[in-house]
């Protein structure tokens, strides 16, 4: 049986630099990120969070910032109790593809019987369908946020 | 064939900004299938026991399959069997779903692509890179009105896997 590990790919008509400048821009973020501010200087070492309404929900370090190739961090969740398991990793491949951009987000190290990792599967295609559209039509996507899987949120 | 037999192997989840009714029509109809999927027309006749067919852009029969379920705007599951000689004998049928749901003001659909055994990961890895680039094409298509132009390198892994099972491959 292999460890849990979510693994998102997307083609996106777009730029690696514009689609860096999104996964790490704290104002662009709130357009797909459900309002979440991603916050971090971004350089190797640097400390990472995600920030929704003024809560902290998740805190990491960064690991690479390969711009515009290769972004990664630990990735820790804060907010509910029920989630807070050890750092798990993020990471960001962006490939240019033609006149495409291929994105490839993997989400691993998850404890056994981890509760974060349904909860991310279910949120990562919801805020990357609406990073691509956001990239792509300059409109976000109206996706109520229920479907990032942390319904705690939908009712604070 | 029994569907309960059939298990997930591949689950892609996708956001459009679209209506249930033109997710449904673009999954289901040759005038979209071709703008997002390589141009491959989907011929569907949407009642169980309808046909399934992918028509490659030759003309000849690629996927020969059945629909198996089919609840209009919602879901639809269909064999998807490659044409490609002794594929169903030595792996078993493949199962496509597609599930539409509303989700505020956008869709959310999913696709599982199921087998009733298990199947390797070099296998899968050809569904693995398509349907990221299938779906999102489709999405990009429904959003802004032109299809994506991925330009896929043939399954290298998945080929020489089937090759080894003594599937006959193009």
């Amino acid at each position: 049986m292999s460890k849990p590990e979510f693994v998102y790919v997307t083609y996106i008509e777009t730029t690696p630099e514009k689609l860096w400048e999104a996964l790490t821009d704290s104002e662009f973020s709130k357009l797909y990120w459900f309002g979440t501010e991603v916050k971090s200087d971004w350089k190797v070492g640097s400390s990472f969070a995600l920030v929704t309404d003024g809560k902290t929900t998740d805190t990491g370090k960064i690991l690479e910032a390969d711009r515009p190739r290769r972004l990664s961090y630990t990735f820790k969740h804060e907010l509910y109790e029920t989630m807070r398991e050890p750092a798990t990793k993020v990471a960001f491949t962006i490939e240019p593809y033609g006149n495409l951009v291929k994105l490839t987000v993997t989400h691993e190290g998850f404890i056994e019987g981890s509760k974060l990792v349904g909860a991310i599967s279910t949120g990562w295609p919801a805020i990357l369908s609406g990073l691509k559209s956001v990239l792509e039509t300059g409109k976000p996507l109206a996706i109520p946020r229920a479907a990032l899987g942390k319904e705690e949120l939908t009712r604070s | 064939m029994k569907i309960e037999q059939f298990k997930p192997a591949i689950v892609y989840t996708i956001y459009i900004a679209a209506t249930p009714e033109q997710v449904w029509k673009a999954l289901t109809t040759a005038e979209f299938s071709r703008k997002y999927f390589s141009g491959f027309a989907i011929e569907a006749d949407l009642k169980v026991g309808g046909a399934f067919i992918a028509r490659a852009p030759d003309g000849s029969e690629h996927i020969s399959g059945e629909v198996i379920e089919c609840d209009p705007l919602k879901r639809l599951t269909v064999t998807w069997n490659v044409n490609w000689p002794a594929l169903v004998e030595k792996l078993g049928p493949t199962l496509v779903t597609y599930e539409i749901e509303q989700a505020g003001d956008t869709v959310k659909l999913t696709m599982l692509q199921s087998h009733d055994r298990d199947i390797s990961d070099d296998i899968l890895s050809g569904g693995r890179a398509g349907w990221p680039a299938i779906l999102s094409s489709l999405k990009s298509l429904l959003e802004t009105g032109q299809a994506l132009t991925i330009k896929m390198a043939p399954p290298e892994r998945m080929l020489a896997a089937l090759k080894e099972m003594g599937i006959g491959t193009p």
